[in-house]
């Protein structure tokens, strides 16, 4: 594959040039005195999967709305494909939404619930059977099709309502919360289906989901929410190993935060002196000496070892067990450093202890350590 | 050895109360089925059985003012009476018949009037917001709270050539001279749809209250207009709403008495006039009896299409 192809593919990695799908400008959304969605731009480009991650309330599901047409918008303009929305309503958009509660029509049959978007466009019957057919092919609904929502399982009512809502092929699909009325071990199995159909069929997606595993793993970039703000925009990666922020590091996954002040900053690396340890990070980052700032380690990247003596020196500390999470696969250590911090520890289970006993273990004393290359810095 | 063991097997006798207790609690279905199945057999269909009887005896001269369906005579034969001249009386004669239509006529109508604003009243109230919603329900259930004689009073006062409407009218000089409404056919149609149109708006409401509000936005998001959702989803679905609302205009605006008595006078033939006049000024029980029940088959009809309807519905679902 050449360096062109890559671009094209994966246009948001490199946007200069491209043109987005979406354009939000400055999108502002109050109800009453309450700021929903807070002055936001984001572009989104042809063939992404684009998730909006955050917590209840953060104005991820306005924004959504807004994207379909069920909410006005206050202050800034959508641009869907070079045409702006604020006047086109929610039946004139070249969207579909995939709602929560999937929203399918009771009294229709799973056909029916499918064909009744195309039947709106005024598509010649036979056609609408056509896509109808394929459509049930693609989420292997096939032999359900005379079969009315409420003898459907919950997971075969996903996979109409996400028919339904694909059979139009819209530009940009929108989905709220796909995954949440399903139980834990369907939502991961479902999780790789819609990444595989989104693949399939091209659709650009926009995700709204409250669950960071679901985003990690479905989307090619996403935004983190907070209080109608974007925090954060990236890729998976980049938002869990490169967090910008406190909220985003905390929210994403874990991490053990700690205040520090910077003590050297020079092009190849910077140094933090935090009340556990100095701590060196092997790249340069854009921070200003002497200036107040958060480190951030993730658990799972903390090396743990059992000690005779204590730790001295830079990216390392020691502390007492004080308590052990097994989790089968995995274990967490809360490690208790002696100015009486906590810090969180995850440790793979790689060998099985046949004498029924775990090598490190409550009251143990051990050594923390990490790479150069592993804390994050973090502003507030 | 063997004995012994059959002695302590044998259950001890509890008190009676207890036995009853444990009785009542086995067989809790049974005793909260039995209670509403004798409520009606004694309140509903041993009533229903007399009027029946009466229907098929004739006028006499006696108390009560009819024959009797079994009679013994002296050497201990029994003979039975059934005469259905009543019938073909009510049959033949043009009176019964017309008013018979006329009632339906203006029942139907005032059912669909009832169906035309109700709908729009239930929706506004299921789309209402949290502080207006059960205001808004209070007020459908208020007249409840007055006495209905004095309400279609009250229509008459309002109505009257005299009365409140034309007197406004009259002074606003929009009118020269009274309107005439009282007495008319169209005040027994306001005195009816006034009536009953909580019996619409609050079986509309509660089916409407359960729909799935995000059904319109995803027709919307489909590619629907407001009036093609509505044909094409809402209706459908609140179809059960409709047809209990309506039959519970329908049939009692279908029997009614002191709304065409008081507001249409002598003007508006409803079959409940019929049968009151028949019963109380001429007497004639059989045929008053006969009235009601040709009322009651014209009733139970389209009772039975809504049972079939509603099986129907159960049966898709």
């Amino acid at each position: 594959m050449t360096a062109l192809d890559t671009a094209s593919d994966t246009p948001w990695l490199d946007p200069d040039g491209q043109t987005p799908l979406v354009q939000i400008k400055g999108v502002t959304k109050k109800y009453g005195d309450v700021t929903a969605v807070d002055n936001v731009d984001l572009d989104i480009y042809p063939g992404e999967l684009f998730c909006l991650l955050g917590g209840s309330g953060c104005g991820k599901s306005t924004l959504l709305r807004m994207l379909a047409g069920f909410e006005t918008v206050n202050g800034g303009s959508i641009t869907i494909d070079g045409v702006d929305m604020s006047e086109v309503p929610a039946y004139d958009r070249p969207t579909n939404m995939m709602f929560q509660s999937y929203a399918l029509f009771p009294h229709m049959s799973v056909e029916k619930n499918i064909a009744f978007g195309l039947q709106q466009d005024r598509i010649p019957k036979s056609e609408i059977k056509d896509r109808v057919h394929d459509i049930l092919a693609l989420v292997e609904l096939q032999d359900f099709k005379k079969r009315k929502p409420q003898q459907l399982s919950g997971g075969q009512r996903q996979r109409v309502a996400l028919a339904r809502a694909l059979v139009k092929e819209p530009k940009l699909l929108l989905l709220d919360e796909p995954l949440a009325a399903l139980d834990k071990k369907l939502r991961k199995q479902t999780q790789f289906e819609l990444a595989n159909i989104q693949e399939k069929v091209g659709v650009t997606f926009v995700v709204v989901t409250h669950d960071q595993e679901e985003a990690m793993s479905l989307a090619t970039r996403m935004a983190v929410m907070d209080a109608g703000r974007f925090k954060q925009i990236g890729t998976p990666t980049e938002i869990y190993e490169f967090p910008e922020s406190r909220f985003v590091a905390d929210f994403i996954g874990s991490a053990n935060i700690f205040e520090g002040r910077v003590t050297e900053d020079v092009a190849d690396h910077v140094r933090v002196k935090t009340e556990v340890c100095d701590v060196f990070i092997d790249h340069g980052e854009s921070v200003k000496m002497g200036s107040k700032i958060w480190v951030g380690i993730r658990p799972e990247k903390i090396r743990l070892t059992k000690a005779d003596k204590p730790a001295v020196g830079e990216n390392q500390a020691s502390g007492i067990v004080e308590d052990v999470g097994y989790l089968g696969e995995s274990s967490i250590y809360k490690v208790k450093l002696s100015n009486g911090q906590i810090i969180d520890v995850t440790a793979p289970n790689q060998l099985r202890p046949m004498s029924r006993q775990h090598g490190i273990t409550w009251d143990d004393h051990v050594n923390i350590s990490w790479e150069p290359s592993s804390a994050m810095l973090l502003n507030s | 050895m063997r004995e012994a063991r059959t002695q302590i097997a044998k259950p001890t006798q509890r008190p009676l109360h207890q036995r009853i207790m444990r009785r009542l609690q086995k067989h809790w279905q049974l005793v909260i089925v039995t209670i509403p199945f004798a409520w009606l057999l004694l309140f509903f269909l041993a009533p229903f059985l007399i009027v029946a009887k009466i229907s098929l005896a004739e006028l006499a001269i006696a108390s009560p003012p009819f024959t009797k369906m079994i009679e013994w005579t002296d050497n201990g034969i029994m003979t039975i009476r059934v005469v259905f001249d009543n019938f073909t009386y009510i049959l033949e004669d043009d009176l019964y018949l017309n008013t018979y239509l006329n009632s339906l006529k203006i029942s139907v109508t005032s059912t669909i009037l009832c169906l035309l604003f109700g709908y729009p009243v239930a929706y506004a109230i299921v789309r209402s917001g949290p502080v207006a919603k059960p205001i808004l329900l209070f007020c459908i259930i208020l007249p409840f709270w007055t006495s209905f004689l004095l309400r279609v009073y009250a229509w008459m006062g309002l109505l009257a050539d005299q009365g409140t409407i034309n007197n406004v009218l009259l002074a606003m000089g929009v009118i020269d001279e009274p309107i005439r409404m009282l007495y008319t056919e169209f005040a027994v149609y306001i005195g009816i749809v006034y009536t009953y149109m909580p019996f619409m708006i609050l079986p509309l409401y509660a089916n409407m209250e359960k729909l799935d509000g995000s059904l319109n936005e995803a027709a919307a998001d489909l590619g629907s207009r407001a009036t093609n959702t509505f044909f094409k989803v809402t209706l459908p679905l609140t179809m059960p709403g409709i047809v209990a609302g309506c039959l519970l205009v329908f049939i009692p605006a279908t029997g009614e008495y002191v709304i065409p008595d008081l507001l249409g006078g002598g003007n508006v033939q409803m079959i409940g006039r019929v049968l009151y006049n028949e019963f109380s000024r001429n007497s004639d029980w059989p045929v008053a009896a006969a009235v009601a029940i040709v009322l009651l088959l014209l009733l139970v009809i389209p009772m039975m299409v809504f049972q079939y309807y509603q099986g129907k519905a159960s049966e898709e679902s």
